[in-house]
């Protein structure tokens, strides 16, 4: 048996798309990707837009299907796992920062950013505090707190998504361009918060188009252009 | 852990035509499965079917009980089948005067389901509503009016409160916040999620909108003709739909 220490792996793994109300056509998007993260240790995408790299991130954490491989993240076999394993593992161990945030309408922020916690049963006025200690790292206007984040303006609600995402410690986190369009002063603060996660052992797949960001915090690159169906045709 | 309800090949037809066939699924405690489809394509028959309103031609519905576990309800004596809809069991209704007593107070609505389980003291039953009013955000100084002085948005939440008095553990929900404008979808949507989170209810949710089902369930049924075509995690299915029909259905959204 390999020992393996990796907290999230990917093997072999294959997608594509099957479009069948445009003549059934399938469009190959990913073969063979290959992919370990260890604890601590964070992995940085890169490759042309279009390349896959959030179509790989998608499918870690299981908001696409894959065809065949294999994707193990803290040992669940995410390909084959059941819905509420895949909710378990998105509960407790892996995070993912997406690019927008989609909240129920009216919920104060301060109750969005603290969700990931309340619904791990944490103590509400702690998940609170924790929240409230985030945003104000965010530099968001305490005055905002009570309100819903649906009518921030862009930049608000992407530090919004983030102080949700670094609320709970996860094990393993997902990042698609968490610095993008922020000022000096909050993007730093990103950066610090994503190394604070490397520091207690958080391993992290993210995409940054940021190049200094990527060269700072990242600690390897995947380019995942070899992940091509063509490029892999020419390679065999 | 035991699955709250498993439902096994759970089929009916109408004469010749199908409502539901071979339906199957687990649903485990604290989730919420939301079915979508369009008109006619045998949601509302299958959840009726779910909720022992309609008896299934075939299959089984399993709830694990209180005290017996595992007991399939559609082979249960009726009696007993009533009491859980009193009890563990609650349905709402998409038109909330399908689930209410419109002559009857707002504090009666309330306090009626209390009493069909044995409460009999008046102020602990007042005060029990009082409560369930405030939560579903209807103030105290409305609990002796009737439900037909209130608003559509009110009566549905007015349906909630009824339902959810007794602790149910299972809530069967058919297009709860359809005919409500948006406004008010918006608050009854943060209020059923509320209330799903901290009472660890689960919930079977029958829409024809997908932003609901986005923002409320875990897991997702599509069904068509009668048939479910896919399912899977409510996110997995609206952003990487396999089936055609699925596809057509996303696709079709008109997006805000």
């Amino acid at each position: 048996m390999a020992l393996t220490t990796a907290m999230i792996e990917v093997r072999d793994l294959r997608k594509a798309f099957r479009l069948h109300n445009q003549g059934g056509v399938e469009i190959p998007v990913m073969a063979g990707a290959q992919l370990d993260v260890g604890r601590g240790e964070c992995v940085a995408l890169v490759g042309a837009s279009g390349a896959g790299k959030s179509t790989l991130m998608r499918m870690i954490y299981g908001n696409y299907l894959a065809d065949g491989g294999a994707i193990r993240v803290a040992g669940l076999d995410v390909v084959r796992a059941a819905p509420r394993e895949i909710l378990q593992m998105r509960r407790e161990t892996l995070g993912y920062v997406s690019q927008f945030l989609r909240v129920v309408p009216r919920v104060p922020t301060i109750e969005v950013v603290a969700e990931p916690l309340l619904v791990l049963g944490a103590d509400p006025q702690e998940a609170e505090a924790r929240a409230a200690q985030l945003l104000a790292r965010l530099a968001i206007p305490e005055r905002l707190w009570s309100l819903s984040p649906t009518t921030f303006s862009g930049g608000e609600q992407q530090r919004v998504n983030i102080a949700r995402g670094f609320a709970h410690a996860y094990p393993a986190l997902l990042l698609d361009e968490p610095t993008a369009s922020l000022d000096a002063k909050n993007r730093e603060t990103v950066l610090c918060l994503i190394e604070e996660a490397k520091a207690r052992g958080a391993a992290i797949v993210g995409i940054f188009h940021d190049e200094a960001a990527r060269a700072r915090v990242a600690d390897r690159e995947v380019d995942v252009s070899a992940f091509a169906p063509a490029a892999r045709a020419e390679a065999l | 852990m035991t699955p709250l309800l498993q439902v096994k090949d759970v089929t009916r037809r109408y004469g010749a035509r199908i409502g539901c066939a071979d339906v199957s699924f687990d649903l485990w405690p604290g989730e919420v499965m939301g079915i979508v489809g369009e008109s006619g394509s045998g949601k509302s028959t299958l959840l009726n079917c779910l909720a022992g309103h309609l008896p299934p031609d075939e299959g089984e519905v399993i709830f694990d009980t209180r005290d017996r576990g595992p007991v399939d309800t559609v082979t249960m004596a009726e009696p007993e089948r009533r009491m859980l809809g009193r009890t563990d069991w609650a349905f709402v209704h998409q038109n909330p005067r399908d689930g209410l007593r419109m002559a009857v107070s707002a504090g009666g609505n309330v306090g009626e389901r209390l009493m069909a389980v044995g409460a009999r003291n008046y102020g602990a039953i007042r005060t029990s509503a009082l409560d369930w009013l405030g939560r579903v955000e209807i103030a105290a100084d409305r609990i002796d009016d009737r439900p037909s002085a209130f608003s559509g948005g009110m009566q549905q939440r007015l349906q909630i409160a009824r339902n959810l008095v007794t602790g149910p553990r299972l809530v069967f929900m058919d297009e709860p916040t359809g005919g409500l404008d948006v406004s008010v979808q918006a608050r009854l949507l943060d209020l059923l999620r509320g209330l799903v989170r901290r009472m660890g209810l689960s919930a079977i949710i029958v829409t024809h909108d997908l932003a609901v089902v986005r923002l409320l369930a875990d897991r997702l049924m599509v069904m068509k003709s009668g048939q479910v075509v896919e399912t899977g995690l409510t996110d997995q299915v609206l952003d990487d739909p396999q089936h055609g029909y699925t596809q057509l259905l996303v696709s079709s959204v008109l997006q805000v």
